[in-house]
């Protein structure tokens, strides 16, 4: 019992720890991917390569002035950045990121928490997560901000319909909701893209969806509202929700890992390496995409959502389901 | 019944996507528009009556200030009006040289135009794209001016210098290049679905409402009108150039985008035949109580001291009487309105710009729409609150 408590206490500082500097180094990499695709150069003032930015960014915003509307409901306009992060990095908690390892003679899953509704886990603390926009734009009194928030309720709810529908094709061939199971399901390359394209595909487009990220960023929309739900935030607050934003896209891209591309597989390196690379591969695919296309509409992303996506997802549920019946 | 409520949301004039201190007072009925009211004047610096204290010399400069993406092209319908007024021949080489200087400079807006309305419609990367030949073709106009935003090249009767000795060549340079970066910019946006999804039928401007509301350039254009002061009316001998006027057939969004980027392709023709074309001789006419001295026989020759000081202090006294002088700028129909009354300072100086009409028809076009469609037919009609405020 003992050993349990600290092997998940220490696990789980770790794994904080880590993804934590992951987030904030994913904005360097962003700025710096592209910095590229763009012809610039990106940051390079704050030590080689600009690799200390992340850690000068976040020292800038800890010394600005928090800034709290005269007019905003303040309890939640404090509670909303809270809520985004700390959904956002509970979401960690059950990501398999490796498959075990011996230390002092025990055997160590590489994983917090090896839930058996690991998935579920995720959405539902996914769908948390997303109160913290929907909170932050309504509570800010500010009409962009609340339009923000609208939007992010609208667009946040129907897309998750659509991203808990892709996966059900994975549920179905693994039989499992545990993620670790799901994982191991795919050893030997049977990695669920290979059974699943279509199904990927839909994840990835619903990913980006739920994160906010162009060309579906619309409670941000910059041009339009002016930031959106984060219009009024300042300061650590703000800083937040960023880290929050980038926690959020790591976890989808670790998802779509584990779900969909063999999780920690791989040969010849370790598999917590694997892991990353796939992980880092399909953020690279979010980062990528956003130097390259426009944002999306409004009311389109909502008729995607319900029109194409919704229909989409069932009927491949329905094909799976044949499939399996009939291969049996 | 519930009264219906509608949300005003003040777009502006602190806004990124409104180009400059425009404030829209938007009424919304969710996300969709039900009014719109441009509120403008925030960037007013009465170019107009200053242009009544100062010489005809002197109000080149201003100018530059009107659209300051556009500084060329103002200048040019500036010195196009006192000339007319003055009754003067400008030397041939000096036409073709305003020419050319003047499509460049149709090609520096235009992509700064690019630029900004792809990002307010969220390609972030067009933007930088754009800006990287708008920054070649500033360095040409910056060989020739000293200047790379306020050029004030031109000068009554001519221009201020001749060209200098790499400019032709890196006139060429760049045009050899340049329509493949035309390509580029329309791999990533002219048959991107999202692109599409953004700018087809929105903001549609009927053939009768853009003649109705009196729109000019790209956006006349792009209601299928084929109406272009440089065809039109030709000036500074536009009329030995050849090129085509694009038009559009639907008036949306993205037919103005389609008749800008066909715009860019047909200035490069311009410049071209300019530069193949360019006639030897004089930069500058020589009327002793008009144009300046060269600067050289200034500090040689008492007659051309005098003559320099007195252009200088006092300037030069037209004939009374009015002229009224358009260019095509970028934007549309740039019109100077200049009374004399015999004196040395123009009696009234009256400016038609562009930007200011064709945003008049805004309402027109987005009504009905969503929010994050204003962003992109204010984009698209291409303002500079420069030129709108005056």
């Amino acid at each position: 019992m003992l050993f349990f408590v600290v092997e998940t206490v220490i696990k789980t500082i770790v794994v904080f720890g880590v993804f934590l500097l992951f987030c904030a180094y994913l904005t360097l990499a962003e700025r710096k991917i592209l910095g590229h695709i763009q012809v610039r150069i990106g940051p390079n003032r704050v030590g080689p390569w600009g690799l200390l930015q992340p850690i000068a960014d976040g020292l800038k915003a800890l010394f600005k002035e928090e800034v709290v509307p005269e007019r905003s409901d303040k309890v939640l306009f404090i509670i909303a950045p809270m809520i985004s992060v700390s959904m956002a990095l509970c979401l960690m908690a059950v990501i398999p990121f490796g498959d075990h390892i011996t230390l002092f003679g025990k055997k160590i899953n590489l994983v917090i928490a090896n839930s058996e509704i690991g998935l579920l886990y995720l959405f539902a603390f996914a769908s948390l997560a997303d109160y913290g926009v929907v909170i932050g734009g309504w509570s800010s009194y500010n009409k962009y901000g609340l339009l923000g928030g609208l939007r992010a309720a609208a667009q946040m709810i129907s897309y998750e319909i659509a991203l808990g529908l892709s996966c059900v094709g994975v549920i179905m061939i693994s039989g499992s909701l545990n993620l670790v199971d799901i994982v191991k399901a795919q050893a030997g390359g049977h990695w669920n893209v290979i059974y699943q394209p279509i199904a990927f595909i839909f994840y990835i487009i619903c990913a980006l969806a739920e994160i906010n990220r162009t060309p579906f960023d619309m409670p941000e929309a910059e041009s339009e509202l002016a930031c959106g739900y984060n219009i009024e935030y300042s300061s650590m607050k703000f800083s937040l929700f960023f880290i929050g934003e980038y926690a959020h896209l790591m976890i989808v891209a670790a998802v779509a890992t584990t779900l969909f591309l063999g999780g920690w597989h791989g040969p010849y390196l370790p598999s917590v390496v694997w892991f990353l690379i796939k992980t880092f591969l399909i953020v690279f695919f979010f980062m990528w995409q956003r130097g390259t296309f426009p944002r999306l509409r409004y009311d389109r992303i909502m008729m995607l959502g319900w029109k194409v996506l919704l229909p989409l997802t069932l009927a491949n549920i329905f094909v799976t389901g044949l499939v399996m019946v009939l291969a049996r | 019944m519930a009264e219906v409520r509608y949300l005003t949301v003040n777009m502006g004039p602190q806004h990124p996507a409104t180009h400059g201190v425009l404030r829209l007072i938007l009424k919304l009925d969710g996300e969709t528009i039900v009014g719109v009211d441009p509120v403008i004047g925030h960037l007013h610096r009465g170019v107009e009556k200053l242009g009544e204290v100062k010489t005809y010399h002197q109000n080149i400069v201003f100018t530059d200030r009107l659209d300051y993406t556009a500084s060329m092209v103002n200048n040019l319908g500036y010195v196009g009006a006192v000339e007319k007024l003055l009754g003067i021949e400008v030397p041939k080489r000096a036409q073709y040289i305003r020419v050319i200087v003047a499509e460049l400079q149709r090609l520096a807006a235009h992509l700064l135009w690019l630029a900004t309305h792809a990002l307010d419609i969220g390609a972030m990367t067009v933007l930088f794209y754009a800006f990287r030949e708008r920054e070649e073709v500033l360095n040409i106009l910056e060989q020739l001016a000293g200047a790379r935003l306020t050029f004030s090249y031109m000068r009554i009767g001519g221009v201020a210098k001749d060209l200098p000795d790499n400019f032709i060549q890196l006139t060429k340079d760049f045009l050899k290049k340049f329509p493949a970066r035309i390509d580029e910019y329309e791999t990533l946006l002219t048959e991107n679905i999202i692109w599409l999804n953004r700018t087809k039928n929105v903001g549609i401007l009927t053939k009768e409402d853009a003649i109705n509301y009196g729109v000019s350039g790209p956006v006349l254009r792009g209601s299928g009108i084929k109406w272009d002061t440089r065809k039109a009316k030709p000036y500074s001998s536009y009329e030995e150039f050849d090129f085509e006027i694009p038009t559009g057939t639907v008036g949306d969004v993205y037919d103005r985008y389609l008749v800008r980027l066909q715009e860019m392709r047909q200035s490069c023709r311009i410049i071209e035949q300019g530069i193949n074309n360019l006639p030897e001789g004089k930069i500058i006419a020589d009327e002793a109580r008009i144009t300046y001295p060269e600067k050289d026989r200034v500090k040689t020759d008492i007659e051309a001291l005098i003559r320099q000081f007195k252009l200088a202090s006092e300037g030069f006294i037209p004939p009374p009487g009015e002229v009224f002088h358009s260019v095509e700028a970028p934007k549309g129909e740039l019109g100077f309105y200049i009374v004399s009354d015999g004196s040395n300072k123009p009696y009234r100086l009256r400016i038609r710009t562009p930007s200011f009409v064709n945003l008049g028809a805004i309402s027109k076009m987005v009504i009905g729409h969503l929010v994050a469609d204003v962003i992109a037919i204010i984009g698209s009609i291409d303002i500079v609150l420069g030129e709108i405020d005056r």
